[in-house]
């Protein structure tokens, strides 16, 4: 390449960087270091609404109601009806005059229950349920909302697949995507 | 001045031979805005008397004190903090918000200690040492990025304004709040924010195909969650680290956050920790639970993001400065979402006519613009209410209209028009016109 087209190249990368609205990714520090198996594991607290996510584990309706009066009757009370704080009731309220929205209610994915009750319940101490205890509080929650029998049994493989009274009361706007 | 020197009275206060009104109620003309506000401090001088001379101050006769490394406000000032609501005192008493006291400052930027700040599970106490990003999932290669790594990126800087979206919350009640303004409307604040675009680390683990979407997540309790479209991702969302000027203080978010100029804050996630790409939502609880608009006919919007067009007068405003009699200078803010703010007008008589305020340049997007509009008020009941429009086009609803649409517990989103009653002590009432 003779000298002149050498700094004729130059010249052209010179003005593409410094042209608005030119990425300049190829020159920023590149300083993120890759992640292992181990460490993503640890962070990772999303759940699909396909139940992707969700860790093997099974629960039931009566050890929840015994996890559940220990942990979770101080703020959502004991019939899971404290004023505010509600997550049982108000199934088929959302059109009237006053709507309730709870677990029961509003929530359109069972898989969102083990999601958020995972990573952020109790109020008190987040993480300290192990995956069988939140699948059995989850089932609880369920079956106080009268959504599963006091019989069934709650799992990874069945979580997802129960369908919530609401779950096609949502809409967004595709273009978003 | 030489009128305004002569008018001893109030009666000549409510009026005057020169008053250019351009609407009912007392609102006059731009012009007046500075002349009006010069003659009107001219009137309130007795006439023709000289001023004492007071006592010299006692601060002019001796040295000042040494300014602290980090200046504080004046303790004259201290009364002005956020307005603390607590929800859940007996069973979450970390749970709080706290609204900007907009009526209390002017200008438009929002001092850091006064930003508006809400959470889930109270303030985590973050070493930024032991802090880190992970970005993973739908990618080339899992990866994570300390705090000092990602100061050592290019950074973008911009300003705007960040708006929870149940900003008015109380104004969804039966009952209008006797509260004050900024406890009513402070949960919105302005910012210099700086940091890195996202789409730069993004573009460092690389996309796979079928990613569409992020589910974020904060490193609070609560590891709170939303999911935001990967095409806004690419437009102007950034990881901020500063906020005007300083590091991010640790209810904004310390060390690190989302910013997304013009969407509701409680996408913008605090404390940002893990990132997802994913093919679609996460539909976490803190977007289908929490932070969706339930309709009158019981179906609900999800990710309505962009914050509507709004405006609300900060002075006279309840809990701040009254109304006078005579000349005041009616000031308020104006945001959208969706672009600049192109016009606000105000009303004095209950929207019956209306009149354009200035708007203080520069007019930045999506960002808090403040307007204004010379007043003279002749004592008579009066409601003040101003009216945005921004640059699309929208127009703010009016109380009614915005109630019709939502289910009757809606709390987000709210952006009608706010009505203040003046009281005859001049005082402002909020009332729904």
């Amino acid at each position: 390449m003779s000298m002149r087209k050498q700094l004729c190249k130059c010249a052209v990368a010179l003005i593409i960087a410094h042209m608005p609205g030119v990425s300049l990714a190829d020159e920023h520090p590149r300083l993120g270091v890759v992640a292992s198996v181990e460490d993503i594991a640890n962070v990772d607290l999303a759940i699909n609404r396909d139940g992707a996510g969700l860790p093997p584990g099974r629960g039931s309706v009566a050890e929840g109601a015994i996890i559940y009066q220990a942990r979770c009757a101080y703020c959502h009370g004991s019939d899971g009806q404290a004023r505010g704080l509600e997550i049982v009731g108000g199934i088929g309220s959302l059109a009237s005059e006053v709507p309730v929205k709870t677990v029961g209610s509003y929530w359109p994915y069972a898989a969102t229950l083990f999601d958020y009750t995972r990573r952020s319940m109790p109020y008190d101490a987040p993480q300290s349920l192990s995956n069988n205890e939140v699948y059995s509080v989850v089932a609880y929650m369920l079956a106080l909302n009268n959504i599963i029998d006091e019989e069934k049994v709650v799992s990874d493989e069945t979580l997802a697949g129960i369908q919530m009274p609401n779950r096609d009361g949502f809409r967004y706007d595709d273009e978003l995507e | 001045m030489t009128a305004a020197r002569r008018s001893n009275s109030s009666v000549r206060q409510d009026s005057r031979a020169s008053d250019v009104h351009v609407a009912a109620g007392g609102l006059l003309h731009r012009r007046h805005l500075l002349v009006g506000g010069a003659s009107a401090i001219a009137a309130s001088m007795p006439s023709g008397a000289a001023i004492s001379a007071p006592d010299t101050p006692s601060w002019m006769l001796a040295p000042g004190s040494e300014p602290p490394p980090y200046g504080t406000p004046s303790p004259h000032e201290m009364r002005v903090a956020r307005h603390i609501l607590q929800f859940y005192l007996d069973r979450a008493p970390e749970f709080r918000i706290s609204g900007t006291p907009l009526e209390a400052l002017d200008g438009t930027l929002t001092p850091n200690g006064l930003h508006f700040e809400t959470h889930h599970s109270g303030v985590p106490a973050i070493d930024p040492s032991s802090h880190r990003l992970y970005l993973y999932g739908l990618v080339s290669r899992n990866v994570s990025f300390g705090v000092e790594d990602l100061l050592r990126y290019p950074q973008t800087t911009t300003t705007c304004f960040i708006e929870c979206s149940g900003n008015s919350f109380f104004n969804t009640m039966p009952e209008p709040s006797d509260r004050p303004c900024g406890a009513i409307h402070g949960l919105v604040s302005c910012s210099e924010w700086s940091g890195v675009p996202l789409g730069l680390l993004l573009d460092e683990a690389g996309l796979s195909d079928g990613a569409r979407w992020l589910v974020v997540s904060g490193a609070d309790s609560n590891a709170y969650s939303r999911s935001i479209p990967l095409s806004k991702a690419r437009d102007n969302i950034f990881v901020a680290l500063h906020q005007n000027g300083e590091r991010i203080r640790p209810e904004q978010g310390y060390p690190m956050r989302l910013v997304i100029p013009g969407w509701e804050a409680s996408a913008q996630v605090k404390w940002l920790h893990s990132i997802k790409v994913t093919a679609e939502p996460g539909f976490t609880r803190d977007e289908t639970s929490r932070y969706s608009d339930l309709r009158a006919n019981g179906a609900a919007d999800l990710f309505t993001f962009t914050m509507g067009v709004k405006s609300v007068i900060t002075r006279p405003a309840p809990g701040g400065v009254a109304a006078h009699r005579g000349y005041n200078e009616i000031s308020g803010l104006a945001w959208s979402g969706h672009g600049r703010i192109a016009r606000v007008e105000v009303s004095a008589d209950r929207g019956a006519s209306w009149a354009e305020a200035v708007l203080q340049e520069p007019v930045l997007p999506l960002s808090l613009t403040r307007f204004r509009a010379p007043w003279r008020w002749n004592g008579q009941p009066a409601v003040l209410m101003s009216r945005a429009v921004d640059s699309a086009g929208n127009i703010q609803p009016t109380h009614d209209a915005w109630r019709e649409r939502y289910a009757s517990n809606t709390r987000y989103h709210y952006n009608a028009v706010q009505a203040w009653q003046i009281e005859a002590n001049g005082e402002a009432r909020n009332v729904y016109a």
